[in-house]
């Protein structure tokens, strides 16, 4: 692996002062048309409620401004956050990260009278993204969902399984898709997906 | 490797799952009344059907929700899967013991 | 030319890019498109090794990938490759092969002696000759293992590397023969997205040895046209040089596909060697072809014997004529193709069949090109010098085939042809536990699709082609098109619209002579000349009949005893030649005999292919925590804690572990130390049942714990027995954060989330783990007050903030959760922060630090310390057989609150029972002497073991706070033997002697 080692940079928020790190930040790998990214500062939260509960759905959409996804390995976004459906009672929300503590305060104060949870894991996952005409082709190394276009297209999401680790997968769109995934298990992913470029029929 | 369907996330590689062992193992209530035989055999004994057997597993890899599956251990053909609390799928008992 | 048996024209070569290779240190030339075989074979060359067992010599028998004989050392050095297949491995420039099993050389080998001494190698031999004495045992294995195996491992790591991957399909067709073309192509036109499989180089299968002509074109045209037009497709996946190993259940089937071994070890670039591929396909189409059944006859493992077929296959595949001279031994019309072919190509072709009366339209073309016939004859004896055949014995065959009459006639000849029919390679059927049925008629088993296969009864596959004995070339493209079609169909798509319009000429056959163990001029297996029915394992039809003699009745105990079909080309051209004997012999039919189970892999997976990419730093993650950079920029040494990489000790100017250690203990009980303890397991649990839940999952009492305040708890699992233990905080009402040991964190989350779900799902309470989320720097020591108020405002006083409290104040600037728990006895804080500012707040604590010569120590340093203070660490301490009365922690399980996990296992009668092992420490009588954790305690020692062991040893240190080892013990009644003396045998035959005591070491 020769690429950079982590590196320290400066967060958005809090942050002018403390230095803030993750596993990949700031490292890239280009091979031919195809790019590995991490995709550093997303705010994260943990949300679980019982869905059946009309209070809880509606005011979950009163303050995050979209639907809560119900259906299984779906999600919801608009502009500023990106909903996941994690579980049947639980949900992961994508935000800018200085947005977490609002947010979390907010679905808190809204929720305070409904049995629900609502979790910062900001920093629990990293996302990786990938991005080039064998994106698809890459991802099959170590998932073994069904990657084809007419059957994992673009807008899908889920979470399986990506060599050892669990992951999050999100295709934005053809050749684009984000990998959500523990912390600690970055550096094993990125090294597995630069190997799987390394390896790319040239 | 089987495939095996997740209640909720439908099917998947079985290498998303873990098996947890037997299904419908309800924990006793009164465990202080319990002799040692009752309370040995919820903690220590498992049934190992040659065919028909309930067993409960995890989607892991997925939305990590506990549900169980009708599996012949002879064949391992799976007769179907259900979520925790549901009455098991009825299964033709003629096509187990095949 | 110096390829003296290159034809001057044919094959699907490039005869414009000669080819220079090495065998067994000679150079030869050969072309693109050629095999290691082929070329050999042009170059005159056919004797390629030694036999397993006698040490015979052999030659290569086939053209594909049943070969038993001709397996060779492939390559040098780290590239090595044993038992590689001549028949398989693809002509590169500079290839590079050996024979094996011989020594000093395939011409002299003294292992031949073997062979000389046949008689004493009957089947069975080792089981009989090394049983007895027992004692001996051990001195022979070392000769029979030095005899044993072929070829040579590399000692080197592998140089290649190779790839996995996951495919889905619609159709999955095995097999790239006129059969499996056509499925593809009507599978593929309908839009099915069909996957298409072939072992070679290039598609084709049996069309590449045949010369007919299909639709007016000739078969290489035919080919051409088809796979033009599947190249359109964009649906359809060819894969050639591609091996289907493996059908397991649920239609998962994996193939290795050799990317760039026939590029050669100099090949450049970044595409794998081999890649494997793990394929979940909804239907199968099975066009696997079969494979010439051999003739079992007198030494019919000379050099120079090969299947008929195998000979057409090298006159038209690679343009090369084994043979001037050659007489082909058959019961079947199939060989008159090669005949006529040989006799075209300019050999000098004579037909030995066994049948009384051969005709029918073959009959009579090979009449017509001339070819000489001798019917109902067989060869008795090939006579073989020299590394060749010079001429072959022929005698009439009695009446029922069983014996030989009249007299011997010799033929002279180079090169023997065999046919006796085909088997279908239905092993991958077999593989998928699908059942076989035998045709009577066509005397071979085929798929049994009508019985439906359990393991995939939702995906029957299909069998179509050779492989279920459809022979004829028309039937094998129609009805190959038509199960393209069908598996199309069960996937459901529109398929009536399309069509495949097939015209070809074959002339009818004749019947076969159902007769494949020829006799010769002395009983089977009572004289000097050998019947080989298994080439690889050089099994004989005489082992067979001993086998059934000593009573061996089932087909798997006969294929153990004589090793049939047990080398690496799983018997691919001897297994129904072994039934056939074992039926004779129990004068019962071959389905009666029954057949053996076909089992993975179809032949020989590399290990790096099955490895693929996940080895070295892809084997097993290793998960970092937020702080790992500056570890490593420290010199930090990684202990393995699950699958994290934690620091072990963090040594300075070359300091050896134990020093290391020792300094880092003391200067935390003397001033302050800082631990990384990310990696402790974190569930954040909120709900307004938690306290209800941590009643149940810890032994302690847990209503009442407020707001801020931190309590330490047991967990047990339902045997009563310790499985994880950590320190709860109550956050604020209903709202807790539970910390787990590093290894027990997925299991303690499993746990709780499962009881939930599946028991208790009115219960309110969410679990959601939140261990990355927080990196955390543990800070202990007497001085760890004065540092931290360095980094905030926030009052840290005892009273303000007491001991077992968690309080949320700025660290450093950074937003942290702080509790006031020990692991070491001493004054400690472990701060919580996001794991972005994880590495920030260790080097701020760091900083502020130097001024109390703050170090930073690892996790063995952490064991020492607790252990002063007779802390336990589950796991360590305890192994799932031990209750918290055993560690002497009574005081935290609750007599009065309700039912817990494992509270009922307490009453157990042996949970209950006295004189169980109890936790207590060891103080050695030297006090220098660490002993190893794992030793056994006894109360008589004795000169060697065995002794009656009453305990062990479960952590052991050399304390610098203490001033001399300590060590912690699980021992019988433990408690009550504190103050007495035992011992504790080493492995060097010394012995220490202990005294237990209390396990705290260090009071305060």
């Amino acid at each position: 692996m020769n690429d950079q080692q982590p590196q320290v940079a400066s967060g958005s928020r809090a942050d002018a002062v403390i230095k803030t790190t993750s596993p990949a930040y700031n490292r890239k790998r280009t091979e031919g048309d195809n790019t590995l990214v991490e995709l550093p500062w997303i705010g994260k939260i943990n949300l679980r409620g019982n869905p059946e509960d009309s209070r809880f759905v509606e005011k979950i959409k009163s303050v995050i401004e979209v639907e809560l996804p119900l259906e299984s390995n779906t999600q919801h976004h608009n502009n500023s956050v990106t909903v996941y459906w994690l579980g049947p009672d639980e949900w992961l929300i994508h935000c800018k990260i200085d947005r977490v503590q609002e947010l979390m305060a907010e679905l808190g104060s809204q929720l305070s009278s409904i049995h629900h949870a609502v979790t910062d894991v900001s920093d629990y996952y990293t996302v990786l993204q990938i991005q080039g005409p064998n994106a698809t082709t890459l991802l099959r190394k170590g998932c073994p969902l069904d990657l084809h276009p007419e059957v994992f297209k673009s807008s899908h999401c889920s979470q399986t399984r990506f060599g050892h680790a669990s992951i999050l997968l999100h295709k934005l769109d053809s050749s684009t898709f984000n990998i959500q995934i523990r912390w600690s298990y970055t550096e094993y992913l990125w090294d597995y997906l630069v190997t799987a470029l390394d390896a790319v029929d040239r | 490797m089987l495939i095996i369907e997740c209640p909720w996330c439908g099917k998947r590689d079985q290498t998303e799952f873990s098996c947890h062992g037997e299904a419908h193992i309800a924990r006793p209530l009164n465990t202080e009344e319990l002799s040692e035989e009752e309370w040995g055999d919820y903690v220590f004994f498992r049934k190992n059907p040659k065919g028909l057997h309930y067993e409960r597993w995890v989607h892991a890899h997925g939305c990590r929700r506990w549900f169980n599956v009708a599996r012949n251990t002879l064949s391992d053909h799976i007769h179907g899967s259900y979520k925790p609390g549901e009455t098991p799928p009825t299964i033709d008992t003629q096509e187990v013991s095949q | 030319m110096n390829q003296k048996n290159r034809l001057e024209q044919g094959g699907r070569l490039n005869r414009t890019k000669p080819i220079r290779f090495w065998y067994d240190n000679k150079g030869y030339e050969g072309y693109a498109g050629d095999t290691l075989a082929s070329a050999l074979l042009a170059n005159g060359v056919n004797l390629i090794g030694r036999s397993f067992k006698y040490h015979r010599p052999r030659g290569i028998f086939s053209a594909g990938s049943e070969e038993p004989n001709a397996l060779v050392q492939l390559e040098k050095g780290a590239y090595t490759e044993p038992n590689r297949r001549a028949t398989e491995v693809e002509l590169y420039e500079g290839l590079t092969a050996c024979s094996q099993n011989c020594w000093p050389s395939v011409n002299f080998d003294i292992g031949a002696i073997n062979s000389v001494l046949s008689r004493l190698f009957p089947a069975g031999f080792y089981y009989k000759t090394f049983m007895w004495p027992q004692s001996l045992w051990m001195t022979y294995e070392k000769f029979i293992r030095k005899a044993a195996g072929l070829g040579v491992s590399p000692m080197e790591p592998d140089p290649d590397s190779y790839d996995k991957t996951y495919a889905h399909c619609d159709v999955l067709v095995v097999g790239g023969g006129p059969a499996g073309i056509q499925a593809t192509l009507a599978a593929g036109k309908v839009g099915a997205r069909v996957m298409l499989v072939d072992e070679k180089n290039v598609f084709g299968g049996s069309l590449l040895s045949d010369n007919v002509e299909i639709n007016g074109i000739s078969t290489q045209e035919w080919i051409d046209q088809q796979l033009n037009e599947l190249r359109k497709l964009e649906n359809v996946t060819l894969l050639n040089r591609t091996t289907l190993t493996g059908y397991y259940d649920y239609n998962f089937l994996v193939a290795n596909q050799r990317v760039n071994e026939h590029l050669g070890s100099n090949q450049s670039g970044n595409a794998p060697k081999e890649r494997l591929w793990k394929i979940r396909a909804k239907q199968v189409v099975l066009a696997t072809g079969a494979i010439e059944r051999p003739l079992v006859f007198a030494d019919n493992d000379r050099p120079g014997v090969m299947l008929a077929n195998a000979i057409r296959t090298y006159i038209h595949r690679f343009g090369v004529l084994p043979g001037k001279e050659i007489t082909i031994l058959t019961n079947n019309d199939s060989a008159y193709y090669t005949a006529l072919d040989a006799t075209e190509a300019g050999a000098k072709v004579v037909i030995v069949d066994i049948r009384h009366n051969p005709g029918g339209e073959l009959f009579e073309k090979a009449e017509q090109a001339g070819i000489k016939f001798i019917t109902n004859s067989t060869i008795t004896g090939i006579d073989y010098a020299k590394g060749k055949i010079r001429q072959v014995e022929i005698m009439q065959l009695d009446g029922d085939g069983q014996g030989v009459t009249g007299s011997k006639s010799q033929l002279p000849c180079d090169l023997v042809g065999v046919s006796g029919g085909w088997t279908p390679t239905v092993h991958l059927y077999s593989q998928a536990k699908g059942k076989l049925k035998f045709l009577d008629d066509k005397h071979c088993f085929v798929a049994d699709t009508e019985t439906p296969n359990k393991l995939n009864q939702n995906n029957p596959s299909f069998s179509v082609g050779a492989c279920h004995a459809n022979y004829g070339l028309r039937d094998c493209l129609i009805k190959g098109f038509d199960a393209g079609k069908s598996a199309a169909q069960a996937v459901g798509f529109e398929t009536t619209e399309i069509t495949s319009e097939i015209s070809c000429n074959e002339p009818e056959s004749a019947p076969i002579r159902p007769l494949w163990i020829l006799p010769c001029d002395h009983p089977v297996g009572k004289g000097k000349k050998k019947h080989f029915h298994e080439l690889h394992n050089d099994s004989t039809v005489a082992d067979i009949e001993l086998a059934a003699r000593e009573g061996f009745e089932s087909v798997e105990h006969v294929k153990r005893y004589t090793t049939t079909g047990m080398g690496t080309d799983q018997g691919k051209t001897s297994n129904l030649n072994a039934l056939s004997v074992l039926s004779n012999l129990r004068n019962t039919s071959i389905p009666a005999v029954g057949t053996t189970t076909f089992r993975p892999p179809f032949t020989p997976l590399t290990l790096g292919s099955i490895v693929g990419q996940e080895r070295r730093e892809l084997f097993l993650q290793k998960r970092k925590t937020a702080m790992h950079p500056w570890h490593d920029r420290n010199g930090a040494v990684y202990e393995d804690v699950g699958d994290w990489k934690r620091p072990f000790y963090f040594p300075t100017h070359n300091e050896s572990m134990h020093d290391a250690v020792q300094r880092e203990c003391l200067a935390v009980r003397n001033s302050s130390g800082l631990l990384d303890a990310s990696t402790l397991g974190k569930i954040d649990l909120q709900g307004r049942d938690v306290s209800k839940l941590l009643n149940l999952l810890y032994t302690n009492a847990w209503s009442k714990l407020a707001p801020g305040k931190c309590r330490y708890g047991l967990m047990l699992n339902e045997h009563g027995m310790v499985f994880d233990d950590g320190v709860t905080t109550c956050l604020k009402e209903n709202h807790y954060h539970m910390t787990t040991t590093s290894g027990g964190a997925a299991r303690v989350m499993s746990w709780v989330e499962e009881w939930l779900q599946t028991e208790w799902p009115d219960m309110e309470v969410y679990a959601t783990s939140v261990t990355e989320q927080w990196a955390v720097a543990s800070l202990n020591g007497p001085n760890s007050r004065k540092i931290l108020e360095k980094l905030t405002d926030h009052p840290i006083d005892d009273e303000s903030f007491p001991f077992m409290s968690m309080r949320e104040m700025n660290i450093a600037d950074i937003p942290a959760r702080v509790f006031r728990i020990s692991f070491t006895g001493e004054l400690a804080f472990e701060i919580n922060v996001p794991a972005r500012y994880g590495l920030a707040l260790w080097e701020a604590v760091i900083q502020a630090g130097k001024e109390f010569d703050i170090t930073p120590y690892g996790t063995e340093a952490m064991h020492v310390l607790r252990a002063e203070r007779g802390f336990i660490i589950v796991g360590q301490d305890t192994d799932g057989t031990v209750t918290p009365m055993d560690l002497g922690m009574d005081w935290i399980v609750s007599k009065k609150k309700g039912d817990f996990f494992g509270r009922r296992s307490f009453v157990r009668s042996d949970t209950a029972r006295e004189r169980r092992k109890r936790l207590v420490g060891i103080l050695t009588e030297d006090p220098n002497i660490v002993l190893p954790e794992g030793a056994h305690l006894v109360e008589k020692l004795k000169d060697k073991p065995p002794m009656d062991m009453i305990g062990h040893i479960t952590s052991s240190y050399m304390s610098p706070n203490v001033g001399r080892s300590i060590a912690m013990a699980l021992v019988k009644d433990g408690f009550n033997r504190k103050g007495q003396s035992f011992h504790v045998p080493l492995i060097d035959g010394s012995s220490q002697k202990v005294t237990l005591t209390d396990p705290v070491f260090i009071d305060t």
